[in-house]
């Protein structure tokens, strides 16, 4: 079995379809048409940018070059944690909360099934390491995005309730522990939804690609379902973390709500 | 009763010394301050000024809400060597705007009826209420009596009768100067009604040009 090769016009008629989307909210006057068609192109070039990327790293099977690539996947999914943010942690902890997290759940979790699950030889041979870890980080990176808003939008509306309890003598992890389980609720919520509804649903996309690239389809799904789970471990351990670490950045050592940490996206 | 003592004298001797049970000393925030003052045992100290002047902000300061520099005594003992919960515990702010969190009233009390609760005109069924039909006066009643659960020794009060018809305004303040002479509570009210601090309070600054200046 092989793949049929994909011509630039055959992804040109596709690109056609996202013209289309783009010119009816337009039309709709969502304010969507300038973000749909940066989005298109954005994964256009990225895309094509990573293939080669791949293929490089691919060819020379070397730590050195697999961590710099997980390097900069973990620095550029901070860095859309951070711009999900409608109101975010000033300074570096805008960055380093959602980056910490998806480092400390992510790395691991793919580490753990890189050398005791998969257990392949080297552990880090690229054509497994990197798309597992983007698969792991993609995921992980929105839970955290939503559970982080959730959290700095829920303090800044709620900021009147908060301190209502710190006024009474509670201490800060109290103040806000419930604001801190709904935001990790939101987080979770997503990856609980993908695994009920994986194969009745939908079928999730890393699966579809296997098959279609010739893989027997129950190895698919196996396969399939080790990511489920890796997800769903790296988005809830990762987004608990986020959330914690978030939480803990809202007060201060004197249990006062501070507020002016954070600032509005521009 | 011990007079409060006027602002720039030493320390030692500001408020009765160590009778003080409140005492402030060179507390400052944003651009306002310093503080110098103290409120001695059962003592009510009336704080009056213009809107914007930071009347609730020194409230919030002294319930360590916000950062500030300097030092906020209770009984001799500085609010930096207390955990901040401890703190508030004891120096209880009863803000303008009352949160309220729960669904029903008592959530807010653990679901113990306070004692004075018929002080203020609440049958025992109050416990049952929903925050949510709560009029505005009736919130900021029930966050008082909130607030007195824990027996603080110190009372911060925003604009505590802003709200309240003129009988409830007095039963609110008799309350306040029945717990200010059991418990020798110290007492800051903060209010826009001149009225009001001549009947509550025994001594009355106001807040101006981020100072407190005698009225």
């Amino acid at each position: 079995m092989h793949v049929v090769p994909l011509s630039p016009l055959d992804l040109g008629l596709a690109a056609l379809l996202v013209v289309l989307l783009a010119l009816l909210s337009l039309r709709l006057r969502l304010n969507l048409a300038g973000q749909i068609v940066i989005a298109a192109a954005r994964t256009t070039v990225q895309l094509l940018l990573v293939g080669l990327v791949l293929k490089t790293v691919f060819a020379h099977v070397d730590l050195l070059w697999i961590g710099l690539m997980a390097l900069v996947m973990l620095l550029a999914a901070g860095r859309e944690v951070m711009g999900r943010q409608k109101r975010r942690f000033a300074g570096w902890w805008g960055f380093g909360v959602g980056t910490v997290s998806m480092f400390v759940s992510s790395f691991s979790i793919t580490l753990l099934a890189l050398t005791a699950i998969i257990d392949i030889q080297p552990w880090y041979a690229p054509r497994y390491a990197v798309p597992l870890l983007g698969m792991v980080l993609g995921n992980t990176m929105t839970g955290m995005a939503v559970g982080l808003d959730r959290l700095t939008q829920a303090a800044w509306t709620q900021r009147a309730a908060i301190e209502g309890r710190l006024i009474l003598g509670e201490e800060a992890p109290a103040a806000i522990a419930g604001i801190r389980r709904d935001s990790i609720r939101s987080g979770l919520i997503p990856i609980i939804n993908a695994m009920s509804a994986a194969g009745i649903v939908s079928l999730p996309g890393m699966m579809t690609g296997q098959i279609l690239g010739g893989s027997p389809p129950l190895e698919a799904v196996k396969y399939q379902i080790l990511v489920m789970f890796l997800i769903a471990a790296g988005t809830g351990f990762g987004t608990i973390t986020a959330v914690w670490l978030g939480g803990q950045r809202l007060f201060d050592e004197r249990h006062r709500l501070r507020l002016e940490r954070l600032k509005s996206a521009p | 009763m011990i007079a409060v003592a006027e602002e720039g004298l030493p320390p030692s001797l500001a408020a009765g010394g160590s009778a003080a049970r409140l005492r402030v000393e060179n507390l400052s925030f944003l651009d306002l301050g310093p503080f110098q003052f103290g409120v001695a045992h059962g003592e009510c100290l009336g704080i009056t000024g213009p809107s914007g002047s930071g009347k609730t902000l020194l409230l919030r300061a002294l319930a360590d809400l916000d950062p500030h520099t300097g030092e906020v005594y209770l009984d001799g003992v500085a609010a930096g060597a207390l955990p901040a919960p401890h703190w508030r515990r004891q120096v209880g702010l009863l803000p303008a705007e009352s949160a309220w969190w729960a669904d029903t009233v008592g959530a807010h009390f653990d679901g113990v009826a306070p004692p004075w609760l018929d002080r203020l005109g609440f049958g025992p069924e109050v416990l049952h209420w929903e925050v949510a039909r709560l009029s505005s006066g009736e919130r900021q009643r029930l966050a008082f009596l909130r607030l007195l659960v824990g027996q603080p020794a110190v009372l911060l009060l925003d604009e505590p009768t802003a709200n309240l018809d003129a009988q409830n305004t007095g039963r609110l303040e008799d309350l306040v100067r029945r717990y200010r002479e059991a418990r020798a509570a110290a007492v800051v009210w903060v209010t826009h009604d001149l009225d009001q601090l001549r009947r509550v309070a025994t001594r009355c600054r106001r807040l101006q040009n981020g100072r407190l200046e005698d009225s």
